[in-house]
């Protein structure tokens, strides 16, 4: 395998910083693995272009009981009166059915999150809807 | 034989093979059962009921063990290259893999060297797969939602994460969507875009638009995706050509939802039980 160690692109270059090149599919399992060892990226990026960013607009559905929140293409459902999630739907990587059990049905305050269960950047879009939705459902 | 490819939520579940069928709400996998909550044993128990109402053979699964590790996603692809000359696929689905650009390819190669081609359908990871790898256009059919849809329209993106701020994740910009997703040939030879409403869609353009019944809380539950995709893959199997069978699909699928009348907590196991009815009511509102 060819060494993933490499020196930034010139755009997200801040000093004498080291890259190391992941596979873009595991990146909430390297991020977990660094922090764990007490490293904390300067900035991740995708290879092919670093203007490329993760989605940061969500859509709100309102129903009458529930709130959806979609982040990209992952969607979460919760009761407001109750705050469990009710549905997980979207995504296309294999962790997103497995969060989906492991998260429907409890609440929001005490499901397990994706980041800490997830691996992939579908979990990553979960998390993010996540967020949004304890944001707006969470005093 | 129809195939249908993925995985299922669990890190000990070896690479494994065999029929499936559907039968008074179970589904059952090479004679075990298989829990049906989402992703691909909701398109399994979708296309063993469709199957049952087409008066087709039973589908065949290929599954294994995958909890977003990618573990194994790779051995089945591995075992998939090496093996598919086994088996008498003439429908392929490929779903929830692990999302891999390498392995895609080897897959692919192996599957365009049988003697006769199988349709090609893919959706989920897999779909993600064939995009990054550059080889959409070596499928007949491509079921994206409206987030997937502007991956696959923008060039550029890694992942549906990714997409460019350009590039909205609206409704109303759908047609454009399709039409930049087919100009860099990020696309499918036919497009099932599930949304509402729901579109087919060619190299030519919008085909169809479905947007009727129409259950807003079809959109919360995780599987109605995954169903939709089931019905069309049993109804190309029975020969119906491609744009026929995804409005026939997405009506279907629409139907299963009104009849089991819906909110944003239904499980999709409670739609799937509808789908044999809903077929046959949508065959039927066809001409068929």
């Amino acid at each position: 395998m060819e060494d993933p160690r490499h020196g930034p692109a010139a755009r997200v270059r801040t000093g004498c910083d080291l890259v190391i090149e992941f596979p873009l599919m595991g990146e909430v399992r390297i991020l977990k693995t660094l922090a764990d060892a007490g490293v904390k990226p300067e900035s991740v990026v995708p290879v092919a272009s670093p203007l490329l960013k993760p989605v940061d607009l969500y859509t709100i559905t309102e129903f009458p009981e529930h709130l959806m929140v979609r982040a990209a293409n992952m969607k979460i459902t919760v009761d407001r009166r109750s705050l469990v999630i009710v549905n997980i739907s979207g995504g296309g990587c294999p962790d997103v059915p497995f969060l989906a059990a492991a998260m429907t049905g409890k609440r929001l305050p005490e499901a397990p999150q994706p980041k800490d269960v997830g691996h992939t950047l579908c979990a990553y879009e979960l998390q993010l809807a996540y967020e949004e939705a304890r944001r707006r459902c969470l005093p | 034989m129809l195939a249908i490819v993925g995985t299922v939520p669990a890190a000990d579940f070896p690479v494994s093979h065999g029929t499936l069928a559907y039968t008074r709400g179970d589904l059952a996998f090479n004679g075990g059962p298989l829990e049906v909550q989402r992703g691909t044993p909701a398109l399994m128990a979708a296309a063993a009921c469709a199957c049952s109402t087409l008066g087709l053979g039973a589908p065949y699964g290929f599954l294994v063990g995958d909890i977003g590790h990618g573990k194994g996603s790779r051995m089945l692809y591995q075992y998939l290259s090496e093996h598919i000359a086994e088996f008498a696929c003439t429908t392929m689905v490929f779903h929830y893999l692990q999302p891999i650009a390498h392995w895609h390819k080897r897959v692919l190669e192996a599957v365009e060297a049988l003697p006769s081609r199988p349709r090609l359908i893919a959706d989920a990871g897999f779909m993600y797969a064939a995009k990054m790898g550059g080889q959409a256009a070596a499928y007949d059919l491509f079921t994206p939602d409206i987030g997937e849809l502007a991956f696959l329209a923008d060039e550029n993106a890694p992942h549906p994460l990714c997409t460019r701020g350009f590039i909205l994740h609206e409704a109303a910009r759908l047609p454009e969507l399709i039409a930049r997703a087919y100009s860099h040939r990020n696309a499918g030879r036919h497009l099932l875009v599930k949304g509402q409403p729901d579109y087919v869609a060619g190299q030519e353009g919008i085909i169809a638009t479905i947007g009727e019944p129409a259950e807003p809380a079809m959109e919360a539950i995780g599987g109605t995706g995954d169903t939709v995709t089931g019905i069309v893959a049993a109804l190309i199997e029975a020969g119906y050509a491609i744009p026929e069978a995804a409005v026939i699909a997405a009506t279907a699928n629409r139907m299963a939802g009104r009849l089991a009348r819906p909110n944003p907590a239904t499980a999709v196991k409670d739609i799937i039980s509808h789908i044999p009815r809903a077929l046959e009511e949508a065959l039927f509102e066809k001409g068929k």
